[in-house]
């Protein structure tokens, strides 16, 4: 039952990865890829990691519809009514690409993995909790500091008006001028 | 459910990423390969956590880093493809070259 | 404690969501008739059974070049939310399952109403319906985190994100008393969540419909049904969360997680009535400078008291 349930997600993940780039239509695309990452997610439940797979379903459902507003705002055709090709190098990619599939599953298969060690722990999502509040707290601190940073990038590349725009020279307008006419 | 099959699956998965990050010209779509890169990264990580080392939770956190370049890496890519837009209405990878001149 | 798994649960979920649902639209069917001034405004509480058998009996509208498949997902996709979020929402008792995350999971599935908001405004081919998922999308960005923040301090409080533990934990004395903030940011996000009353912005009349604008008969009825089921659902999950789940004297437990969801819902309904349209822009401004803030001040306080 586990076994069948898990080709099934593993085809899904890989059926969805592939329809990203075969399907026309970018709000498709998206959602190809979103499909990808569920069954992901879901492969992490049934090894018993029902936080991080949960993870997977809540971050990459906000991160796809983020994607989506991009998508439409940058792509020529995202609807895809009227088909065009926006590749280059293609037989190139398809070769690279071919090779390390080939190269990644031979070592996959004919590496001898190391044995089974320990058994997972009773709630996994504990034990990830106190890994990452006690041993592994640089991983969590590093984390916390990469997030900041890039949330203070995201911000100063994408904005096209700051305060001094928004509030005038002095930063002394009473409503900003947006133009929705924000909150004072 | 043996390792094998997950990496089996995970390497597919970044060879499918690998394709679309090399081959796609809008940069929005380079970036969906990207993302499929590290979903195999995530996948394969949580295969080597059960398969390998269930009794610690390395393999897990591994996993949360993971996750989370996944994030980054699209705030990021994003905001660069915004501030390039707004610079100069590129929205391909070829334009973004100019920039170097 | 809870009993998960129960066989009967999983048969009695899906009426019990529907029965939520239908008397949430029938309660703002009275509302709607007692502000018009109709006489006998009770009456009006068979109002959404009149409209669901008229949306289904008139033939639909078509759009050209609508991309049905990415609709139609959308359109399914929100009744599906309810239903798989009410999975971790006890009734007295009883629920579906009890999981470890419990609330991680009602969060996980309840960010696919982003996903139904957007497929259904982008799949219909209306410039309303796409600036109606935008909307939605600029309104999830607000709400999510203080949602999260709320639903971590209980978490927190608790020190477990079952929801049977969070339920037991609750025995002397109810979240709402010690965690007010909490409890109140949640109430607004399950507003948001549902695009009801004063953050119905995706859905607005400003923008003719907004991300429903071209939906009509079968499709309609699901995603209405489906947004009202979401509120019965999130308004539900309240109970648990911080009014004590099924503790209550004389009544049994199923009886009294029916009737403090009915007292929520009713209430999150009648404030939909009361308050304006708040447009997504301000209110995003409102929750990053306000509601986050207040939040992680409550969590603190919280984290405090558990310690």
């Amino acid at each position: 039952m586990g076994v069948v349930v898990f080709w099934v997600l593993a085809a899904g993940a890989v059926a969805g990865g592939i329809a990203v780039f075969a399907v026309d239509s970018m709000a498709r695309a998206t959602f190809a890829l979103l499909l990808s990452f569920l069954c992901v997610g879901a492969e992490l439940l049934l090894i018993g990691l029902p936080y991080l797979g949960l993870l997977v379903v809540l971050m990459m459902i906000m991160e796809m519809l983020i994607m989506a507003v991009f998508m439409v705002m940058y792509m020529m055709n995202p609807a895809g009514l009227m088909p065009m090709t926006m590749v280059h190098n293609r037989r190139g990619s398809a070769a690279v690409s071919a090779a390390v599939f080939a190269a990644l599953a031979a070592g996959a298969l004919l590496t001898p993995w190391p044995e089974r060690r320990g058994v997972p722990a009773h709630d996994t999502t504990f034990a990830l909790g106190e890994a990452v509040m006690g041993p592994k707290m640089a991983v969590m601190m590093l984390v916390g500091v990469a997030i900041l940073a890039t949330m203070i990038t995201s911000v100063v590349l994408a904005t096209g008006r700051g305060r001094y725009d928004r509030h005038g020279d002095r930063l002394d307008a009473r409503r900003p001028a947006d133009p929705g006419r924000g909150a004072p | 459910m043996t390792l094998q099959a997950f990496l089996l699956t995970a390497s597919a998965l970044f060879a499918t990423g690998l394709y679309g990050a090399l081959s796609q010209q809008s940069i929005v779509m380079v970036m969906m390969g990207l993302e499929l890169m590290v979903n195999a990264i995530v996948l394969a990580g949580a295969a080597f956590w059960y398969h390998v080392t269930p009794g610690t939770a390395d393999g897990q956190v591994l996993v949360l880093v993971a996750i989370t370049v996944m994030a980054l890496e699209m705030a990021t890519g994003f905001a660069v493809v915004t501030a390039l837009f707004r610079a100069q209405e590129v929205d391909m990878t070829e334009g973004a070259g100019e920039l170097k001149e | 404690m809870g009993e998960p798994g129960a066989v009967w649960a999983v048969a009695v979920l899906p009426p019990v969501v529907a029965g939520l649902a239908l008397g949430a639209a029938g309660w703002d069917s009275v509302l709607a008739a007692r502000d018009a001034g109709r006489g006998r405004a009770l009456r009006a509480a068979a109002d959404p059974l009149r409209e669901a058998a008229r949306l289904l009996l008139r033939p639909p509208r078509t759009v050209a070049a609508a991309d049905r498949l990415l609709l139609r997902a959308g359109v399914v996709l929100l009744p599906a939310v309810a239903l798989l979020a009410a999975m971790v929402v006890p009734l007295g008792n009883a629920m579906v399952m009890d999981p470890a995350v419990g609330v991680v999971w009602f969060n996980a599935v309840e960010v696919a109403v982003w996903a139904a908001v957007w497929l259904v405004g982008w799949g219909s081919n209306s410039a309303f319906g796409l600036v109606g998922g935008y909307r939605f999308l600029a309104q999830g960005l607000a709400y999510e985190l203080p949602h999260m923040f709320a639903l971590t301090t209980v978490g927190l409080g608790a020190q477990s994100l079952r929801v049977g533990e969070i339920v037991q934990a609750q025995q002397g004395l109810w979240f709402v008393v010690w965690m007010p903030v909490a409890f109140a940011v949640y109430l607004l996000s399950v507003l948001a969540m549902a695009f009801w009353g004063p953050l119905a912005h995706p859905v607005a009349d400003d923008a003719a419909g907004g991300a429903a604008v071209e939906l009509s008969g079968p499709d309609r009825l699901f995603f209405l049904a489906g947004r009202y089921a979401l509120l019965a659902v999130a308004a539900a999950f309240a109970v648990p969360l911080f009014l004590g789940g099924g503790a209550g004297p004389l009544l049994p437990a199923w009886a009294w997680s029916l009737v403090k969801t009915a007292v929520v819902l009713g209430g999150l309904v009648w404030a939909g009535r009361r308050f304006p349209v708040v447009r997504m822009d301000r209110f995003a401004e409102a929750a990053w400078t306000v509601l986050i803030p207040a939040v992680l001040v409550q969590m603190l306080v919280v984290g405090i008291a558990v310690l």
